[in-house]
């Protein structure tokens, strides 16, 4: 097995609300896998539990090899996973400037040459050094979804777990902005973890998607099952017929 | 019945289109210089569904605040035509436009979150809109707004009235704030991306309940939206703006014969299911549109 995120009996519960009722979940390395489910059905608490924003209560995460519980994480984890969120006005600091951001993950890791990172982190997004040192107010949300990218990007990391990354943005925005993460894919190899309630995204960037309700995963299926309605899940059909659009009945 | 009648007083103006829109211009003074947000928009509605498609900036929301009157106080409004029923909005007395506003001409907002009082009981806020532009008793006036709310399939809606919005969903935040825009019969509807805030799967049955109530009732609509798609397969003619400027006007039966560049853009960078495009096409945008 070559598992890079191992998720067992993963439980997360708010009083007695379970957020996440005992989860399991697989992602092999290489792959896209895409999660999608209602509001509150879970999928955004899964990502925040395995990055370890929120800590889980019982249950089993092993990232690369190594096993993790709650919510302590190694610097080492760091490393290999990064997140980005589906805010860009929210997930950047406003007082910051693009220079100051991508030099915190380089700070905290101690990393020496990071001039050099900087400015080839900015580049692979397809941002200029003109933007190094603007602050994130004086960007627009895509600039600002590509600066949350280059974040994720500068410490290598081998998986991105992606909230909702183009939600939030316009339509022509969000197609430069899936390009630029399966370029950043095929040159670094990397796994994606990606939430999404639009199954045209998913099914674009996804190889496999787990379909997740009241906390639970209802099914996993691979994308094509998509294209083929080969899928069992009430929910999975809804979305189905809501991506395509109003119709009158 | 309980309900306004629109097409009372009808018969003064029938000839006048429902609502005339020409060159209307919105102008915001900033430190560096002024800023036009709508660039000149001209168009007419009558009894039908309009979509304004855009992206983020484009003017789309401006447009839909210039004619309800909601454009915040510093900016400069201009159009050679801005009537509604014949009747100019830009030069009315203000007491006119606020008599229109919410009577006559009614908005929807994206996100119930934000524009529904949160200290008042969702009853007690309809009742405000209705009380506002009518004279009915207090019984009166409850008796209506559990019929509005039973009408956009709000089930027990004596309970709701008494709820605060922080208690309901969005999807049902969302059915109180039409509930609380038709209250009072309003002959012209304009929805700013009144789903966008929704979870998908409840975006269609809140639209549907839209959809009901805007031709039961014949109303003018538009819908402003950034969802090109959603847009045309829920209105009759559709706008598409960029830059402040509209660029392309369709039927919405005619979306596959859309000729403008940047329609064409937005149509094709939209992943689907079944397409293997890999990278996605993405809009090249020329600077001659937005001249």
């Amino acid at each position: 097995m070559s598992a890079i995120i191992s998720i067992r009996d993963m439980l997360v519960t708010y009083d007695d609300f379970a957020a996440l009722d005992h989860v399991s979940m697989d992602v092999e390395e290489g792959e896209s896998f895409g999660i999608v489910g209602e509001s509150g059905s879970g999928k955004s608490t899964l990502l925040r539990a395995v990055s370890g924003l929120a800590g889980f209560d019982s249950g089993t995460l092993t990232v690369a090899g190594k096993t993790y519980s709650g919510q302590s994480r190694t610097k080492e984890f760091y490393r290999t996973v990064q997140m980005v969120f589906q805010d860009p006005y929210g997930s950047l600091h406003p007082r910051q400037t693009v220079d100051r951001l991508l030099l915190e993950p380089l700070a905290i890791h101690g990393f020496t040459d990071v001039d050099v990172r900087i400015a080839r982190a900015l580049d692979e997004v397809g941002l200029g050094a003109g933007f190094r040192f603007r602050y994130s107010h004086q960007l627009s949300g895509g600039q600002r979804q590509r600066i949350a990218i280059a974040r994720a990007l500068i410490l290598e990391p081998k998986i991105l777990l992606l909230d909702e990354p183009t939600s939030a943005l316009d339509a022509s925005i969000q197609a430069e902005i899936l390009n630029l993460l399966e370029q950043a894919k095929r040159d670094r190899g990397l796994t994606f973890v990606m939430v999404s309630h639009d199954l045209g995204v998913i099914s674009h960037m996804c190889g496999r998607l787990a379909v997740m309700k009241s906390g639970k995963v209802v099914e996993t299926v691979p994308a094509q099952a998509l294209e083929s309605r080969e899928f069992s899940a009430d929910y999975t059909r809804q979305l189905l017929v809501a991506s395509e659009g109003f119709s009158r009945g | 019945m309980m309900m306004g009648n629109p097409s009372v007083n009808m018969t003064a103006t029938t000839e006048a289109p429902l609502l005339a829109v020409d060159d209307l211009r919105v102008t915001f003074p900033t430190r560096t210089g002024e800023v036009t947000a709508v660039r000149g928009v001209s168009f007419t509605l009558g009894k039908e569904r309009l979509g304004i498609v855009g992206e983020s900036g484009s003017g789309k929301s401006q447009t839909g605040r210039a004619i309800m009157g909601l454009t915040a106080g510093h900016a400069k409004i201009t159009a050679n035509k801005l009537k509604f029923r014949g009747r100019d909005l830009l030069s009315m007395p203000k007491s006119e436009r606020r008599h229109i506003r919410g009577k006559q001409i009614a908005m929807i907002l994206q996100d119930p979150k934000y524009s529904l009082n949160p200290v008042m009981t969702i009853g007690r806020q309809i009742v405000e809109t209705l009380k506002t532009h009518e004279k009915v008793s207090g019984a009166q006036a409850k008796e209506r707004v559990i019929t509005m709310l039973e009408s956009v399939q709000i089930r027990d809606p004596g309970r709701v009235y008494d709820l605060y919005p922080h208690e309901v969903s969005g999807g049902m935040g969302q059915r109180v704030m039409i509930a609380m825009m038709l209250i009072c019969g309003p002959e012209l509807l304009i929805a700013d991306e009144p789903t966008s805030a929704l979870d998908v799967t409840v975006q269609l049955d809140v639209l549907d309940i839209l959809d009901k109530l805007v031709s039961e009732r014949g109303m003018g609509l538009i819908f402003v939206s950034h969802d090109l798609r959603l847009v045309s397969s829920f209105c009759d003619r559709v706008l598409v703006m960029y830059a402040g400027r509209v660029v392309e006007e369709l039927a919405s039966a005619d979306l596959s014969k859309a000729s403008h560049p940047y329609t064409l853009g937005l149509l094709n960078c939209l992943p689907t299911i079944g397409s293997n495009r890999h990278p996605l096409p993405v809009l090249d945008r020329k600077p001659e549109w937005s001249l």
